[in-house]
């Protein structure tokens, strides 16, 4: 049971957005516009490094439902979400990508253990401003997400299944709940 | 020097705001919404606390001293009295309320899953409402965001306290939303 009163059955940070829309309301348009928005990392990218945030924050549901969305983005290569979570400087992906996950790795513990070594070997594999910049502001961003939905112990399914469908869902964007019609 | 090629002449958030102006857009909303907007019965002064509080536990020079000054701005009160609430708020001379708040503030900066069902019946007890409780956990995670963006990127702050100080009144009297990181 969430602390707050919230919609009952309505799992994760939708619960509390549709509780608060006006705070909602900017919180999924920076995930709109760091997830989705035009960008040289591709949206699979950029969710993995949201899943991989989630998943050092131990959170549930920000962790399985990007995982879910990362997923459906890799389509046949999909397995890469899985080896990353389980060992991310063993998995298959490419040294550029790496190198930004070390530095999200490093934001999710305190902004201040980035290391000026750790921006110039994301540089050494092609890195650009832009897309350091974004990676730090996605793994900021999930270190809040994480924060806020289990800070205020919202529902978190267990079912995978449902997670699933939720990444099949969020391939297509984010766009704010509305509330149902009672 | 930051990390990345920001305009060298803004501190703090004002250098990544610039430099990427479609993220500053929702960053400045959340911010004006959850410190600034009237619709809130948690002061100003409250709600710019939690957010230096927070800042002070991540070790977040400019963004503690940028709202540690807002809070003193609304409060109306001295530099001291801040650093004794962030020092130690349990020992300061604010509501049982607020107190009760920041201790929730202060589980948010360690991860969300350190807050108690205990935490949230004692903010109850001294009055706090749902979206009283709501506001502190997002203010603080937010805050858990806004330290890593600025010092992950390694952005320079002014060390000398007083130019926070002298910039907050301008700030309370604009607020958030349309801030303009170039001024």
């Amino acid at each position: 049971m969430a602390y707050i009163q919230v919609e009952e059955g309505v799992p994760g940070i939708r619960s509390l957005v549709l509780f608060r829309p006006e705070t909602g309301k900017p919180l999924y348009e920076l995930a709109q516009v760091l997830l989705r928005g035009p960008s040289t990392l591709t949206e699979a990218e950029r969710e993995l490094i949201a899943a991989y945030v989630s998943h050092r924050n131990n959170c549930i549901f920000c962790a399985g439902s990007h995982a879910a969305a990362a997923r459906c983005l890799y389509g046949d290569e999909k397995n890469t979400v899985d080896e990353v979570l389980n060992d991310m400087q063993r998995s298959g992906i490419n040294d550029k990508l790496k190198s930004l996950l070390h530095i999200a790795g490093k934001v999710q513990i305190l902004g201040r253990e980035v290391k000026p070594e750790d921006i110039a070997a994301a540089r050494d594999q092609g890195a650009t401003d832009r897309e350091i910049h974004d990676t730090v502001l996605i793994a900021a961003a999930f270190s809040m997400f994480n924060r806020y939905v289990d800070g205020l112990a919202s529902f978190t399914p267990t079912d995978p299944a449902v997670y699933e469908a939720m990444g099949e869902r969020m391939k297509n964007g984010y766009v704010l709940p509305q509330p149902t019609k009672k | 020097m930051a990390y990345i090629d920001l305009p060298k002449d803004l501190p703090g958030i004002r250098g990544p705001m610039a430099f990427r102006p479609e993220t500053a857009k929702p960053l400045n909303e959340l911010a004006e919404i959850l410190l600034h907007s009237e619709d809130n019965s948690l002061s100003r002064a409250e709600r710019e606390m939690i957010g230096a509080y927070v800042s002070s536990l991540n070790d977040c020079f400019f963004c503690q001293h940028v709202h540690g000054a807002m809070a003193q701005h609304y409060f109306q009160c001295d530099t001291q009295f801040i650093d004794a609430i962030k020092q130690d708020y349990q020992s300061a001379a604010i509501s049982d309320k607020l107190k009760s708040l920041l201790s929730i503030a202060g589980s948010v900066q360690k991860g969300g899953k350190y807050v108690t069902g205990q935490q949230i019946d004692n903010a109850r007890r001294h009055g706090a409402t749902d979206r009283e409780i709501h506001d502190t956990v997002l203010i603080a995670a937010a805050f858990c965001m806004f330290n890593r963006y600025v010092d992950g990127l390694h952005t320079w702050a002014p060390q000398d306290r007083q130019v926070y100080i002298e910039r907050a009144a301008m700030r309370a009297a604009e607020g958030y939303a349309n801030s303009n990181p170039h001024k």
